[in-house]
């Protein structure tokens, strides 16, 4: 029984601390919100000399064969400051062409970080459903997902739409999953290939950067990644938007609680009230919860792959929630000073916000949470 | 980061097995067909079993080999409750007993109670009581009320009451916490005893639940004569012994937790089954989120362990997964009841038991709101609410509690 992190696991998770630490994250998250993308920190040639690119890549690849907890650890670390970098979408990619064993395009350029890939989401059957399925621009359909057409050896075109894509705009190769003759497929997708377009877009907070994918007969290169590994990418973005939250979540309790001690109210410090004290053990209580569910998740992906889907999920929908809680009591700790633009309790709000809809939402992962209970029950 | 055991983890692992396998049918059986019915009869054979599970190490593993222990780490008691449930026989009779009070006996006690008492507690041929908690004091434990009078020739009386002592019925002796100085601040005036449940002036009580069922008692003290040799730790040291007991509850608790039978495992199976309850979004979002937490508190036990592992002791952070089970599991038998209709409710349900015993669950080892001030107030670091108590005497509490009012 070991649930804790090595010594290689606390060293990259100071050295992301900081690598991060050097630059205005905050700053420039508020300044984009007032029209100013341009401060946003670039935060990609951190990430390619920290070597963060090529963590789900192997060796051979010119990655560095990590797990996927160890890029939980980084994404968490980012998820404390806000930090706009495109692993969620980088990192799940990767983790598709990596498991093909055919081989896949990009590899090196892709473990080095002089090429981005984004992950196109596509959500894996469930107990209800055997659709491979994407989110929509809007409302509750969840289209299917884009379909296949073979145009060649090892190769097809693509059609279908996506919504809200982390770190689509820009990324050299999109990668996800297609329908073809009725079964799921790896695809990789040059991103400046003809029929595909990426409308770029950020909503409500500034440090995302989104994209919705439109792909018409979009020329592919077909991977032979197995069925589960593409299954897989889908729980490794909930896990690494899960880390990246409770990350957020740490933060966000940090600041509350340091503003509880100093913050006087008819004579004490407003943290002595049960009333506070309460509100902000409940945040420590989801966060617990959540740290343990990371890492379920990250020994289920190597040790229990079985019960990735099970773990990546439910990480997910407690962090979610965490994050949902921890924002909202950050402003109200805060009083009237937490719901001002100055304040850095906005910003959190806004990640959190936007983060318990994106990659089929939080809810939808509670709901997989239930799917994934139920079949182990009808299978016991 | 691995789930697995040791070699020398499995090496224990198996030899427990062993023994389980071959000694089960010498096991009561307590469910099922074949089940003992009769009380006296169960109570026997769950005493004669511990005696057996204690012979073979499985029972005390943590305690030191020159009481009878097996000297091994939390590990093997894990380990060691893991088998015994995998076998499907019961545990040890006297979990308390053995768990928190022997522990504390064997920290503080003196070699002639540790010579007299360990032994008999662990093999059961003397079950043990733990009375700490009174009507007027529970989360505020270091309010007791029960008062030990000391005679000229050294030794005490005590009158008072106890309440929610789990086992007094049929314990042979408690641990009790009594104020023997009420002149000095509460925390200051508190001694320990061991008190022999059958001396004369002592009353108990089963005390009814919300199930009708009676799992704990009230015990009466009314002028019981108690040897001056009876005391543990030292006379006016009640409150730093009695802080040890409770370390090793939060211990004890936390290596049970899944023990309890709430989780998501076992609620799930009971949505599962209903055709219509297991697509209802509705339904499945609650499952979802209760199952969630409930799978945590598994990895959070984990977490525990591992520390355990590198000799660290478990904070009070661990009470918050107990906050995380309990309220699961009432959210999951509120779900489970709405799903399967009032028939939940019926007396032998499966399901009506474990929703009648929650409610109290809720506040057994401290009531949550005091959990969640001792957590904000240790881990978070949040300042202490004012209070009224500090530094004042035990006897001129009352008067000062009347006039804040």
């Amino acid at each position: 029984m070991n649930l804790a992190l090595s010594d290689e696991q606390v060293f990259l998770r100071e050295a992301a601390r900081g690598a991060l630490s050097r630059f205005k994250t905050l700053e420039g998250a508020r300044e984009a919100l007032d029209g100013n993308a341009d401060a946003l920190p670039d935060l990609w040639p951190t990430a390619k000399e920290a070597g963060w690119t090529g963590m789900l890549l192997d060796e051979s690849h010119g990655g560095a064969g990590l797990d996927a907890f160890d890029a939980m650890l980084v994404l968490s670390e980012c998820g404390r400051v806000l930090a706009g970098i495109a692993l969620l979408g980088h990192l799940p990619a990767t983790a598709i062409l990596n498991d093909a064993p055919g081989g896949a395009p990009m590899l090196a350029e892709l473990a080095s970080g002089e090429k981005r890939a984004a992950y196109l989401p596509v959500s894996p059957p469930d107990d209800l459903s055997d659709t491979w399925s994407v989110d929509a621009a809007r409302g509750l359909a969840r289209p299917a997902a884009p379909l296949a057409t073979a145009s060649g050896e090892g190769q097809a075109s693509v059609t279908g739409e996506l919504a809200f894509v982390p770190d689509a705009p820009g990324a050299e190769v999109l990668v996800g999953v297609a329908i073809l003759d009725g079964k799921p497929v790896g695809v990789a997708i040059e991103g400046d290939a003809s029929g595909v377009a990426v409308e770029a877009l950020t909503r409500y907070d500034s440090t995302r950067s989104l994209g919705h994918v439109s792909l018409k007969d979009a020329p592919a290169t077909l991977l032979d990644t197995p069925v589960e590994a593409l299954a897989g990418a889908w729980y490794l973005a909930q896990a690494l938007i899960a880390a990246e939250s409770l990350g957020s979540v740490e933060t966000a309790l940090d600041v509350s609680v340091a503003y509880a001690k100093e913050r006087f109210t008819f004579g004490r410090a407003i943290g002595s009230y049960q009333a506070v004290k309460h509100s902000l053990t409940e945040v420590l209580r989801q966060l617990e919860n959540g740290r343990s569910l990371l890492y379920y998740a990250g020994w289920a992906r190597g040790g229990g792959p079985g019960e990735f889907p099970l773990a990546a999920s439910a990480a997910r929908s407690v962090a979610g929630r965490a994050l949902d809680t921890a924002a909202r009591t950050m402003i109200s700790v805060h009083g009237g000073i937490g719901a001002t633009w100055e304040h850095d309790a906005p910003l959190y709000f806004r990640r959190a916000q936007l983060s318990r809809r994106l990659l089929g939402g939080t809810a939808k992962a509670t709901d997989r949470v239930a799917g994934e209970l139920i079949l182990q029950a009808d299978a016991a | 980061m691995d789930l697995d055991d040791t070699p020398e983890q499995a090496a224990y692992r198996a030899q427990a097995r062993s023994w389980l396998e071959e000694h089960k049918p010498e096991a009561p059986v307590l469910n099922g067909p074949g089940a003992l019915e009769d009380e006296d009869q169960i109570l026997a054979a769950r005493r004669a079993w511990q005696g057996k599970l204690a012979e073979a190490g499985l029972a005390g593993v943590t305690w030191p080999k020159e009481y009878g222990g097996q000297g091994l780490g939390p590990i093997e008691q894990v380990l060691c409750n893991q088998e015994i449930a995998r076998a499907k026989v019961p545990g040890i009779l006297d979990t308390i007993g053995v768990g928190m009070l022997g522990p504390t006996i064997i920290a503080h006690g003196s070699e002639e109670q540790k010579t007299r008492y360990l032994g008999a507690m662990l093999h059961g041929d003397e079950v043990w009581c733990q009375l700490f908690s009174e009507p007027a004091a529970g989360s505020d434990l270091a309010a007791v009320q029960t008062r030990a009078r000391r005679e000229e020739d050294g030794s005490w009386r005590l009158s008072g009451q106890k309440v929610w002592t789990t086992n007094a019925q049929f314990a042979s002796y408690g641990l009790l916490l009594a104020r023997t100085d009420a002149d000095v601040p509460k925390h200051k005036g508190l001694t320990m005893f061991v008190v022999p449940m059958d001396a004369e002036g002592v009353t108990i009580r089963g005390l009814r639940q919300i199930s009708g069922e009676a799992e704990f008692n009230e015990v009466f003290f009314d002028d019981v004569a108690i040897d001056a040799d009876a005391v543990v730790g030292g006379v006016g040291n009640g409150w730093g012994t009695g802080l040890t007991t409770l370390m090793f509850e939060r211990v004890t608790i936390g290596l049970g937790g899944e023990g309890m039978g709430y989780n998501s495992t076992r609620f799930a199976a009971a949505i599962a089954g209903d055709e219509h309850a297991r697509r209802d979004p509705e339904v499945r979002h609650q499952l979802g989120e209760i199952s969630s937490e409930l799978l945590a508190v598994r990895f959070t036990g984990y977490r525990t362990l591992t520390a355990l592992q590198k000799g660290q002791i478990p904070g009070p952070e661990a009470g918050l997964a107990k906050v995380t089970i309990v309220s699961g599991a009432i959210k999951a038998g509120d779900l489970i009841a709405d799903v399967l209709g009032p028939d939940t409710l019926l007396e032998d349900n499966e399901w009506s038991y474990m929703i009648s015993f929650l409610p109290g669950l809720k506040s057994a080892g401290g009531t949550e709101e005091i959990l969640r001030n001792t957590i904000g107030e240790r881990v978070l670091g949040l300042p202490p609410e004012p209070r009224l108590d500090k530094g004042i005497p035990f006897s001129e509490l009352r008067s000062k509690e009347k006039a804040a009012v």
